[in-house]
C-alpha cells in the first residue's frame, strides 16, 4: 500500500469519531433516498406485475343497466381489446357478534369463474362456484379484520332480503388493491367489503339477467384511452352511463398513484437536507484537518508531490467516509425500505411484494452522495491542493479577533471574560456559526416536517368532523326517495337529528375544462353539514346557485359569478347552466354543493333525497343499528367515530414507526453537527484553553467556554428550525396537493417542543462526549508543543 | 582562509569538483505581503553553489536565509532578479515544473523535522522513494542516519535527533542533487545536534550531494567548504574554509 493511502487511512483512524458522525449522517441522506426509491419502485414493479398477471382493465364505467347484447358493440369500438361486463351491487352483511353497521360491494364473478378483466388471486381457499348464490370470496383486508377464514359464514341483506354467505375463498383484485367505499375520506377495512359472487345468483337478485351495470375494458394502447372514453360515453349515455374514466381516475389506482408521487417527493427533500448538512460537516472537518496538516501538506510538495496528488489525497479522505455512509445507507435503506414495502401491503393490498433494491438505485445514491460531499469540500481541498509549499511551512497568522456587536453595544461590561470570548468567536466566523445554526435547525426542522403529518391528519379530522360533518351516522338510500323516507328515520328511537341530502353525479364544465363530480344537496342552515369558509366560519347556502371547494373552483378556473355548466350524469341526464354563488374550504375531494331544494329543482325532480345525516344519542346505537339494517330502503350506514377509530387503528403503529425513524435520523444531524462542531472548536482552541487552565481556570469554566458557544447556536437553531421545518412542511404539501386531498400545513405545540427536545438530547449527549474528551486531554502539555 | 565580499567567480578551483554552477543568482528579491505591511526579505541576491560543494548560510533571524533556501529549492517564487538550477530558470518555472523539480532534485530537512505523525520512520522516507524516479532503498536511506532499528516506529515514540535523523533519511532516499537543510540543529541540543550533522557531513560526503545548511549558529561553519554571512535580506560576506572541520569536533 502506498505510503500516502496509509496516512489517509491513520488520519481517518484518529478522527474514527469525527468521521463517524458525519458517515451516519451521509447513511441518513442515503438511506432515506434509497427507502423512497427502492420502496417506490418496489410498489410500481410489484403493481405492474399484478396488473399484467391478473389483466388490470384500463377503463372503466357504472351504468344503470344494459343488456349482455351491448358488450358487442363496446368490443367494436376501435382499440378495445378485451370487455368485462359485471354487475355490481351495494349491500349491508349481518356480521355474527358483531355490532356495528357494516356494507360491502359484491362483484360479480362470470360463469367462466375467471373474468375476462380485473381477475382475482385466491390467497386462499378457491373461487366461488358461478351458479351457487351462497358462496363468496371475501377481500383479504376485510378478511384480515374480521379474522375470516374459508368456511366462515355470515348475512348479507342482498336486494332487501337477508341471504346466508359462505365464505369459500379469500382474493385480492388489480381493481382493490387500495379499497375505499366511495364518499369515504379514508380506508376502513372492518367496516367495508368488497366480496366476490357468482354471476347469474348476483344478477337474478338484482334483477340484472342477460344485463350489467358496470364495464371494464382494456385497449390496446394508452394514446386510445381518451378516445375509447369519448365513445363508450355515447354508447352508454342511453343505459344511464355515469361517466367512463380511465386507471388515473379509478379509486384503487389513484391512491397509488398518489402514493408514489409522495415516496418520489420524500426522496427528494430529505436526501437533500442530510446530504446538505453531510457537505457541511465534511467542509468544516475537512478544513480543520488541512489547517492541521499544513506543514505535512508542505513537506510533502517540498519533496515534489504535485497539487494534484495533494488534492486527490485529501478528496481520498472524503470519499472515504462518504463511502463508509454509503454502504451503511445501503444496509439501512434496504432494511427500512423491505420493512416499509411489507407495511405498505397493510393498506395496499398486493399478493406478493417483489422488494429490490436495484443496482441502479444504489450507484445513482452513491453518485449523489460523492457528489454532494465532493462539492461540499471542493474550497477546501483545492485550498489544500494549491497551498504554496513556502507558505504552508509558516504558521498559519493568529486569528483576528475583535469586539462582539453585544460589546460594541457597550453591554460587554455585562458578560464574564469567559462569555466574552465566546461572543467573540461566534462572530469571529459567521459562516462557521451560521452554518452551523442551520446545520442544527436541519435537525429541527426534519423531526417537524417528518411528524407534522400526524397533526395535519388530526386536524382535517378535527376541521372535517368537528366543525363541518357533524353527524353522528350517515345513512345511505338505494336509490333517490321522497323526503317522507325521513320520518321513519326521525321516528327510530335514539335519532335526535335527522337532515336529508341528495347527491347527483355530474360533470362541471367551464370553458374547455371539466370535472367529474358530485354535487352535494344540503340543506341550507342545517347543523349536521356545515360548509366552511377559508377561516373556517359557516358559510350560508344560497338559495340558488351552486358552491364550489375552493380547490374545484382552481380546476375549472371559474370565480363566483361565472356560469357553471352542469351535465347530470343520472335520471334524466340534464344539463343545466347554474351561477357560482361562492367557495368552501375543503381538506379532501373537490365537491360542488347546492341547496337541496334548488338541486331538486335543477333535477325538475320533487323532494327527492338521497340518504340523510343523523345526530344520536350513543345509548341507543346498538339498537339503532340494527333497526337501520332492517330498513330495506336503507343501503348503508356509515357510523363517523367507528370509521375514525378503525382508521386511527390502522395508523398507530405507522406514525409511531415513521416517528421513530424520523427521531433517528433528526438525531443523527443534531449529533453529527453539535458533536463535530465542538470537536472542531476544542481542535482549534485547546491553546487557548490550556493557557486559561494554567491561569487557574477549572476544567469547569474552561469547557463552558468551549460548550457554551454550542449551548447559544443550539438555542438560536431551534426557533430557526421551527420556521424551516414548517417551509418544508409547507413545500412538501404543495407537492401533494391534488384534488383528492390537500394536506393544510398546521404543527402542534407538542411536535415543535418534541423536535426541540429530541434536538437537545442529542446536543446535551454530544457536549457530555466533548467534555469527557476535554477533562482527558492535558491542556498544559498542549502548550508545550508546536501548533 | 580567503574572504571577501565578491562572489562565485574567483573561487578556489578544488572545490567546483562536478559539473559546474549548480544555483546561480542574480540580483534575487523577495517581497512579502503581510496585511498591510511588505516585508523585504532579500535584497538584491547573487550568489552561486557548485557542484558537491557544503555551504553553510550564517545568519540572524530574519536575515532571508529561509527565504533564500525556499527560493532555491522551488517552494517559493523570487519577487524580481534571476535563480538557475544547471541553466533552469526557475524563476520562470511553472509550479508544475516547480513540482517535478523539487521531486528530481531536491532534499529538504527542516528545522523541526516536520515528519508525517501518521506514519512510521520507514513510511516516512518511503512516502518520498515512492514519487521519484531514481530512489535508494528507504532501509538504506535509515541505516545512512543509523536509524535501521527504529524504522517502525512513530515519530511520537522517537527522540527530537532521531527524527530530524528520520527527516535526513527521507531527504536524501531520492538520491538528490541537492540537499537543502533549515536549522537542522535549532531544535536539538549539542550532542544530538552533532549526530544529525554527521549524517548530513556523510550525505555530503559520501553521495556528493551538494549541500547548503541554514543557521544561526557559528560554531557549524566550520564544517563547511564555504561560508555565507547574510544580514538584511543580503549575503554581506562569503568565507572559504581550507579544511573542513569533522561534526565530532564542533561544540556549542
Amino acid at each position: 500500500m502506498k505510503a500516502l493511502n496509509r496516512k489517509l487511512l491513520r488520519n481517518l483512524w484518529e478522527m474514527k469519531a469525527q468521521s463517524l458522525a458525519i458517515a451516519i449522517v451521509i447513511v441518513s441522506g442515503v438511506a432515506t433516498f434509497f427507502l423512497s426509491i427502492s420502496t417506490m419502485e418496489s410498489l410500481k414493479r410489484t403493481q405492474a406485475k399484478f396488473y399484467t398477471d391478473y389483466r388490470f382493465a384500463d377503463v372503466f364505467s357504472s351504468l344503470k343497466r344494459a343488456p349482455n347484447a351491448l358488450a358487442e358493440r363496446i368490443a367494436e369500438i376501435p382499440g378495445v381489446e378485451r370487455v368485462d361486463t359485471r354487475v355490481l351491487a351495494e349491500v349491508k352483511l349481518d356480521m355474527p357478534d358483531y355490532a356495528d353497521p357494516v356494507t360491502g360491494r359484491l362483484v360479480s364473478v362470470p360463469e367462466t369463474e375467471q373474468a375476462e378483466l380485473n381477475q382475482l388471486y385466491i390467497a386462499e381457499g378457491r373461487n366461488v362456484q358461478p351458479d351457487r348464490d351462497d358462496e363468496v370470496v371475501v377481500g383479504e383486508a376485510f378478511a384480515e379484520a374480521h379474522q375470516i377464514r374459508p368456511g366462515y359464514s355470515f348475512g348479507a341483506v342482498i336486494n332487501g332480503r337477508l341471504k346466508q354467505l359462505r365464505v369459500v375463498g379469500i382474493a385480492l383484485s388489480p381493481e382493490y388493491i387500495f379499497q375505499m367505499q366511495a364518499g369515504s375520506i379514508f380506508p376502513d377495512f372492518e367496516h367495508y367489503a368488497v366480496m366476490w359472487m357468482g354471476r347469474t345468483p348476483l344478477g337474478t337478485a338484482y334483477d340484472m339477467d342477460g344485463a350489467f351495470n358496470h364495464v371494464a375494458l382494456s385497449v390496446n394502447s394508452e394514446e386510445t384511452v381518451e378516445d375509447v372514453i369519448d365513445r363508450l360515453d355515447v354508447l352508454l349515455e342511453p343505459y344511464g352511463g355515469t361517466g367512463a374514466y380511465g386507471r388515473a381516475d379509478q379509486v384503487s389506482h389513484r391512491y397509488l398513484s398518489e402514493e408514489f408521487k409522495q415516496l418520489a417527493n420524500m426522496a427528494t427533500v430529505f436526501p437533500t437536507i442530510f446530504l446538505g448538512v453531510a457537505a457541511f460537516l465534511l467542509n468544516i472537518v475537512v478544513t480543520r484537518l488541512i489547517d492541521t496538516q499544513r506543514e505535512q501538506i508542505a513537506v510533502l510538495k517540498a519533496f515534489g508531490y504535485s497539487n494534484r496528488d495533494i488534492g486527490i489525497h485529501y478528496a481520498g479522505l472524503v470519499l472515504a467516509i462518504t463511502l463508509v455512509g454509503v454502504a451503511g445507507g445501503i444496509a439501512v435503506g434496504a432494511w427500512l425500505g423491505r420493512g416499509m414495502s411489507n407495511m405498505y401491503m397493510e393498506y395496499y393490498r398486493f399478493p406478493f411484494m417483489d422488494y429490490r433494491l436495484g443496482v441502479a438505485t444504489v450507484l445513482e445514491g452513491a453518485l449523489i452522495a460523492v457528489a454532494s460531499a465532493m462539492a461540499g469540500t471542493l474550497f477546501a481541498v483545492r485550498r489544500a491542493a494549491s497551498l504554496s509549499p513556502a507558505v504552508a511551512m509558516r504558521p498559519a497568522p493568529p486569528a483576528v479577533y475583535r469586539e462582539s456587536v453585544v460589546e460594541r453595544f457597550g453591554l460587554g461590561r455585562f458578560l464574564s471574560p469567559p462569555t466574552r470570548m465566546i461572543a467573540r468567536n461566534i462572530e469571529r466566523k459567521p459562516v462557521k456559526s451560521l452554518l452551523t445554526v442551520i446545520g442544527i435547525a436541519f435537525a429541527c426542522a426534519v423531526l417537524v416536517s417528518g411528524l407534522f403529518f400526524g397533526d395535519a391528519v388530526d386536524y382535517i379530522v378535527e376541521v372535517q368532523f368537528g366543525l363541518a360533518q357533524r353527524d353522528d351516522l350517515t345513512v345511505s338510500f338505494v336509490e333517490p326517495t321522497s323526503d317522507s323516507a325521513l320520518y321513519s328515520l326521525r321516528g327510530l328511537q335514539g335519532v335526535e337529528r335527522v337532515e336529508p341530502f341528495r347527491s347527483v353525479p355530474a360533470t362541471l364544465r367551464f370553458g374547455h375544462r371539466t370535472y367529474r363530480t358530485s354535487i352535494q344537496g344540503v340543506r341550507g342552515g342545517g347543523d349536521l353539514y356545515r360548509l366552511l369558509d377559508n377561516r373556517f366560519q359557516q358559510v350560508e347556502l344560497p338559495p340558488r346557485g351552486v358552491v364550489l371547494t375552493d380547490y374545484l373552483a382552481g380546476i375549472l378556473r371559474i370565480s363566483p359569478g361565472d356560469m357553471l355548466t352542469v351535465e347530470v350524469l343520472e335520471g334524466e341526464r340534464p344539463v343545466r347552466e347554474v351561477p357560482v354563488a361562492g367557495l368552501v374550504t375543503e381538506f379532501i375531494g373537490a365537491s360542488a354543493y347546492m341547496e337541496i331544494s334548488a338541486l331538486n329543482r335543477l333535477m325538475r325532480e320533487g323532494n327527492a333525497v338521497s340518504g340523510a345525516y343523523m345526530a344520536t344519542d350513543s345509548n341507543y346505537d346498538p339498537q339503532l343499528y340494527r333497526e337501520l339494517h332492517d330498513m330495506p330502503r336503507v343501503a348503508g350506514t356509515t357510523v363517523r367515530k367507528l370509521a375514525i377509530d378503525s382508521f386511527y387503528e390502522t395508523m398507530s403503529r405507522q406514525i409511531l414507526i415513521f416517528t421513530s425513524i424520523m427521531t433517528a435520523l433528526a438525531m443523527s444531524i443534531a449529533f453529527g453537527v453539535v458533536y463535530n462542531s465542538a470537536r472542531i472548536s476544542l481542535s482549534e482552541r485547546s491553546r487557548d484553553l490550556g493557557s486559561l487552565r494554567v491561569l487557574g481556570f477549572t476544567r469547569a469554566e474552561v469547557s463552558y467556554i468551549l460548550l457554551g458557544e454550542l449551548a447559544i447556536l443550539t438555542l438560536v437553531a431551534t426557533p430557526v428550525g421551527f420556521a424551516l421545518g414548517r417551509g418544508i412542511a409547507g413545500y412538501m404539501t404543495a407537492g401533494m396537493e391534488t384534488d383528492l386531498f390537500r394536506i393544510p400545513v398546521v404543527i402542534n405545540m407538542d411536535t415543535y417542543a418534541f423536535s426541540a427536545a429530541v434536538v437537545f438530547v442529542a446536543a446535551v449527549a454530544s457536549g457530555i462526549v466533548v467534555k469527557l474528551r476535554l477533562d482527558r486531554l492535558d491542556l498544559v502539555e498542549i502548550l508545550k508543543t508546536k501548533e | 582562509m580567503v574572504t571577501g565580499l565578491s562572489m562565485g567567480e574567483g573561487l578556489p578551483e578544488k572545490r567546483d569538483v562536478g559539473d559546474g554552477t549548480v544555483f546561480r543568482t542574480e540580483g534575487l528579491t523577495k517581497v512579502y505581503h503581510m496585511g498591510e505591511v511588505d516585508v523585504q526579505a532579500l535584497r538584491g541576491v547573487d550568489m552561486e553553489l557548485f557542484s558537491g560543494e557544503m555551504v553553510v548560510l550564517l545568519g540572524p533571524s530574519g536575515s532571508g536565509k529561509s527565504t533564500l533556501l525556499n527560493i532555491l529549492g522551488g517552494l517559493d517564487t523570487a519577487s524580481g532578479g534571476c535563480v538557475t538550477y544547471r541553466g533552469m530558470d526557475l524563476t520562470k518555472a511553472t509550479d508544475k515544473e516547480l513540482t517535478q523539480y523539487r521531486r528530481s532534485h531536491v532534499g529538504f530537512v527542516f528545522q523541526f523535522y516536520n515528519l508525517i505523525p501518521s506514519l512510521t520512520a520507514l513510511e516516512n522516507v518511503t512516502i518520498v522513494t515512492e514519487v521519484s524516479d531514481n530512489p535508494m532503498d528507504p532501509r538504506d536511506a535509515l541505516r545512512l542516519v543509523g536509524l535501521s532499528e527504529r524504522s517502525d516506529h512513530f515519530p511520537s515514540q522517537l527522540s527530537g535527533g532521531e527524527q530530524q535523523r528520520v527527516a535526513i533519511a527521507r531527504a536524501i532516499a531520492k538520491n538528490p542533487s541537492v540537499l537543502l537543510c533549515d536549522e537542522p540543529t535549532g531544535a536539538l541540543d549539542s550532542a544530538t545536534g552533532v549526530l544529525v550533522l554527521e549524517a548530513i557531513e556523510r550525505v555530503n560526503r559520501e553521495m556528493g550531494t551538494t549541500t547548503a545548511v541554514i543557521t544561526h549558529n557559528s560554531d557549524i561553519a566550520a564544517m563547511a567548504d564555504r561560508v555565507m554571512r547574510m544580514s538584511g535580506g543580503m549575503i554581506i560576506e562569503v568565507t572559504v574554509n581550507e579544511h573542513r572541520k569533522p561534526p565530532r569536533e564542533i561544540h556549542w
